[in-house]
């Protein structure tokens, strides 16, 4: 197994802040709203920089949503700011009508997705935000894993033409991609190579299913670690050529089992390799007030649940 | 500038568009859309300035937005009657393949739609984030936006309204189609608004009122005043009152025919009412 040592934690959102400011400075085109969430969402540096292509919207979600729609209409690059709940549920329709079905360059960006959140519970946690966005036609799907990657994510996607949901996270997690990468929309990172077992990862859970790759490795399991930080487009060629060889697979992330990635996963798998699949996420409940750390123990979202998938998964394929 | 003359016979034969439009798929929503001919014919006949040669950024444009979308028929007749699509492309409305859609949409590229709308309250965000754009460009031509009365119902409205006094968006024309009017009945009985021009006021917006919509003179007149009223720190609200169904007896004075298509006898009735003109039908 390969090792993925690091020296230091940063959450997420920071490296949306920082991606967001480096994106203004290439671009002057790029322009950012926020709703209330400035702080949370780590775009301060943003507004103080540019403050003439900032936008306070105030707590008003919706209003946020149909500007960056109406922005891009003078060839503006909007990226929205608020928390994943009120990012896609609350203003599902405006995202819906004036966004998508209209092929708008909106770059929704949603921080504190998932059980993560914390102590604030079930009202911020939201846990189907990338199914409601992966429904929608012509909509880019983005969950990123650490700093590095969602700042190269967020410099991405100023590039990339079309309506982008980037979700990201509140905690501090481990560093453990590359500072210089290249961020390929679309495109599966392959962090371990192995034979036995394909477990595919997004999000917060690439890091719990680096930890339940040297543990599988430990008991001579060798897992493939697929990072699909893109859940729309899917990387289908990745997914297919993985499973052909391992036979077996396990979806790990923060999000409900349905309509997330693993429903995503499942369903090309379905219909193209019909071979075991196990999923880690959240079945088809709601969150609670915690710790990060608790919420994803008592959510089976932790390394020790991405072995037991695998494991079992192939225990399945034997049969 | 075209003369009230010839924009009175694009009048005539847009409300001919529209009731053949409506009746030729059985579907669709004459009532609004014959009371706010004059607006939209004044718009793109003598108010705007606009490239038929479509470009959907419009820098140095005014632009149009529509958020009240069902009534696209007035709109799609004017835009092709304007040049920006082929006037018999109107035979194709709300049907398969179509540009024409039942509301309008950018995804089959009609030329002159520039965003998607039908699901009502969305179109003032989208306005005023046009009118941002056009200030952050330096480009300091005018943002139009058209909404109903039914429609300031929806909550996302005054989240729009707030905002675009806060910050002084005032290089927006905002107008309400104040008919009195939806679906299910009169707007005071469905969920009274009370005083809408008040209540942007209290916003902090400019308001004047139209008294009569359906006349070419006070329409013009009405833009003419709002665009004096731009560019001086607030946004612009015209509350146009119109009568929906306007210039076919039978479908004014009442709810009925905001969404109701004709049968065959009432569009004889209803052209019968509807003089044709040099502008020749679809």
């Amino acid at each position: 197994m390969k090792k993925y040592p690091f020296t230091e934690k940063k959450d997420t959102r920071s490296g949306f802040g920082a991606g967001l400011l480096e994106a203004g400075r290439r671009n002057p085109n790029v322009v950012a709203l926020c709703a209330d969430l400035t702080g949370s969402l780590k775009m301060g540096d943003f507004q103080k920089e540019f403050p003439d292509r900032f936008f306070q919207t105030g707590i008003a979600e919706a209003n946020m949503m149909g500007l960056a729609a109406g922005l891009t209409i003078g060839g503006k690059i909007p990226f929205t700011g608020t928390f994943a709940n009120f990012s896609t549920g609350r203003v599902y329709d405006q995202i819906r009508q004036s966004v998508a079905y209209s092929g708008k360059n909106v770059k929704i960006c949603a921080s504190h997705a998932g059980v993560t959140l914390g102590e604030d519970g079930a009202t911020h946690q939201i846990l189907e935000d990338m199914g409601m966005m992966r429904m929608l036609p012509h909509m880019t799907v983005i969950n990123p894993c650490d700093y590095n990657q969602t700042k190269a994510a967020t410099l991405a996607i100023a590039d990339y033409h079309g309506p982008v949901y980037l979700r990201f996270g509140r905690p501090v997690v481990p560093i453990f991609t590359p500072a210089d990468q290249v961020f390929e929309v679309g495109k599966a990172v392959l962090f371990n190579e192995g034979a036995d077992v394909s477990i595919f990862c997004t999000g917060h859970l690439v890091w719990e299913a680096i930890q339940a790759g040297e543990m599988l490795a430990e008991q001579g399991i060798e897992a493939e670690i697929i990072n699909l930080h893109t859940i729309k487009p899917l990387d289908e060629a990745a997914i297919l050529t993985s499973v052909m060889k391992t036979r077996c697979a396990v979806t790990a992330e923060e999000h409900q089992i349905y309509g997330g990635l693993g429903d995503a996963v499942a369903s090309l798998l379905a219909r193209n390799l019909p071979l075991p699949v196990e999923m880690v996420g959240v079945r088809d409940r709601f969150g609670e007030s915690g710790t990060p750390e608790a919420l994803m123990v008592k959510y089976g979202l932790k390394a020790q649940n991405v072995v037991e998938a695998a494991k079992s998964a192939i225990r399945r394929k034997g049969r | 500038m075209s003369d009230i003359a010839s924009l009175k016979v694009m009048a005539a034969q847009v409300r001919r568009d529209i009731v053949r439009m409506v009746h030729a798929v059985q579907s669709g929503h004459p009532g609004g859309s014959l009371g706010c001919t004059e607006y939209f014919v004044a718009l793109y006949g003598a108010v705007m300035k606009h490239n038929p040669r479509f470009q959907p950024d419009a820098v140095g444009e005014d632009l149009c937005f529509l958020s009240n979308g069902h009534i696209s028929p007035v709109w799609y007749s004017v835009l092709a009657r304007s040049g920006y699509f082929p006037v018999p492309e109107l035979a194709t409305f709300r049907k398969i393949n179509s540009r024409l859609q039942g509301h309008p949409a950018t995804e089959e590229g009609l030329p002159g739609i520039r965003i998607a709308s039908g699901s009502l309250g969305q179109g003032l965000s989208v306005a005023i984030g046009a009118a941002l754009a056009k200030k952050l460009n330096g480009d300091d031509r005018l943002v139009y936006v058209l909404m109903g009365d039914g429609e300031q119902q929806e909550g996302q409205i005054w989240e729009a309204a707030m905002y675009a006094a806060h910050n002084r968006v005032d290089n927006l024309i905002a107008t309400i189609d104040l008919n009195g009017q939806q679906i299910d009945g009169p707007v005071d009985k469905i969920l009274s608004l009370a005083s809408l021009a008040d209540k942007y006021r209290a916003f902090g917006w400019t308001v004047i009122e139209t008294a009569n919509g359906n006349d070419l003179a006070q329409v013009l007149a009405a833009f003419a005043q709002c665009q004096q009223l731009a560019r001086q720190g607030r946004p612009v609200l015209n509350l146009l009152r119109t009568e929906m169904g306007y210039g076919v007896d039978f479908m004014m004075h009442s709810h009925k025919w905001h969404g109701v298509a004709p049968n065959d006898a009432e569009l004889e009735r209803a052209l019968a009412q509807l003089p044709t003109t040099p502008l020749g039908d679809y």
